[in-house]
């Protein structure tokens, strides 16, 4: 017996989630997956009075596309929901793309999108993704629901936007553009490890083959996934060329301030972060330039 | 403390639970299942992996509650009797394991993905086993066990498609 007692709950509708979180916000987490927060309790690293496990809720469990191609994926919607989809690697092919790097099978089984968001770990490949499409959460409290950029949802390492009483009830992936293309590429030690270093890489190549709304999403180098501005900037409306992608590494490297730690020091990491920018960029423009020839 | 029911290798099992009893803690403390081996106890080694609904769980990093009314399959599912089944005899001719501590989950990460897919190539074979940790006799024979367990199942298909 690792963890230390709590009160489990296990409310039937969002409402009834809601008024448990109202009542023991305070004191308690929500649980979807557990793949994060039980290995959290496990360790001793908090101690929570109270779980509510939102396993079982209506209406939390769907992946929808909208007429503009708007994805919506729900709290309860596993990694290994995700990746089986042919619905979302259509329709959201970066998220669907990010999932074989996300822990192991096993976790993957279990855990959620929306709980890996939630969760917040600056190490994680979901709020990078997040972070490069503009993903909206959709956050549900006592005063009813609000969305949220993901600018603004990442506050910090495992900290986000959420209340106490609020719930993540939800996710929204905007459609997808017919000319874009992505890459998620990490450096970690083994294989489903947390990266040291991950890239999210976003783009459109238009009809004149010109890069068009780069995204630079890094993840594992700081409290929260960021986009680099100054390289997407240096990006945006020029050709995807060897010497462009070569720049762009280095003005990430050297706009990286990237946190160290046992495993690797800052300098690595920007260094490794400059590289993979460089891949990131060949791969997603490659993908691209794929789709849009078809 | 509450009573659940869930489905654990054919058979409704009932077991009066903590919320923060484990699958792993419950399928060995309350059903006797020790089959089941925990090693670190936070989602790490894939020791205590069984399969719930089909789909391969740390036991873990899942709630005994959180299971409740699931089908759950542990490595005892998967002899018969005192005879090993399939995947357990590969591994046994391949010399698989050598203290076995992480067998259990091995060999029901193993039977999900050849539950899934039977014929998988040695690179899907090492990523779906990439969350099992074995710190005897390395992966190299094991993954030969796995190769064997492959052909074995291929030969029953082809003999139950010839009869």
């Amino acid at each position: 017996m690792k963890m230390s007692p709590f009160d489990y709950h296990r409310p039937d509708t969002v409402d009834e989630a809601l008024a448990l979180l109202e009542t023991y916000g305070g004191d308690g987490k929500v649980l979807a997956g557990g793949q994060s927060l039980l290995p959290v309790l496990a360790l001793r690293l908090t101690h929570l009075g109270h779980l509510i496990d939102i396993g079982r809720v209506q209406g939390l469990q769907s992946i929808e596309v909208d007429d503009d191609g708007t994805v919506s994926v729900g709290a309860t919607v596993t990694h290994a929901r995700v990746e089986r989809s042919d619905v979302m690697a259509a329709a959201a092919p970066a998220v669907a793309g990010a999932m074989p790097h996300v822990g192991h099978r096993a976790i993957r089984s279990r855990g959620t999108v929306c709980g890996s968001l939630a969760h917040a770990d600056p190490a994680a490949e979901l709020p990078a993704v997040a972070l490069a499409v503009g993903a909206e959460m959709i956050v549900q409290g006592p005063a009813g629901q609000r969305t949220m950029g993901a600018g603004d949802f990442f506050e910090g390492y495992l900290s986000s936007a959420l209340g106490e009483d609020e719930l993540l009830v939800g996710v929204r992936f905007p459609a997808w553009a017919p000319r874009a293309g992505w890459s998620v590429l990490e450096v970690s030690r083994r294989h489903g490890d947390f990266a040291l270093v991950g890239l999210v890489t976003t783009l459109e190549i238009d009809e004149a083959g010109l890069l068009r709304r780069p995204a630079l999403s890094l993840f594992g180098v700081a409290s929260t996934p960021v986009r680099v501005a100054e390289a997407e900037q240096l990006l945006d409306g020029n050709a995807p060329d060897p010497a462009l992608l070569a720049e762009a590494a280095k003005v990430v490297s050297g706009a990286l301030e990237a946190r160290a730690d046992d495993h690797a020091s800052s300098e690595y990491r920007a260094h490794v972060a400059g590289v993979l920018t460089r891949r990131g960029l060949a791969e997603a423009a490659a993908r691209a330039t794929e789709r849009a020839g078809v | 403390m509450r009573e659940i029911t869930l489905r654990v290798n054919g058979r409704d099992e009932h077991a009066v639970v903590e919320g923060r009893t484990t699958l792993a803690e419950m399928l060995r403390d309350h059903l006797g299942l020790t089959g089941t081996h925990l090693g670190c106890e936070h989602g790490v080694c894939g020791a205590c992996t069984v399969a719930v609904d089909g789909q391969p769980v740390r036991s873990c990093l899942m709630l005994a509650m959180q299971a409740e009314g699931a089908i759950v399959e542990t490595v005892e599912s998967l002899g018969d009797g005192d005879g090993l089944g399939l995947i357990q005899q590969a591994m046994w001719e391949r010399h698989a394991f050598q203290c076995a501590f992480c067998a259990p989950g091995f060999l029901m990460t193993v039977r999900c993905l050849l539950a899934d897919n039977p014929t998988p190539t040695t690179a899907q074979i090492k990523e779906e086993l990439s969350g099992n940790l074995c710190r005897c006799t390395g992966y190299a024979s094991i993954l030969e066990g796995v190769a064997e367990a492959v052909a074995k199942l291929a030969s029953a298909a082809g003999g139950a498609n010839d009869a």
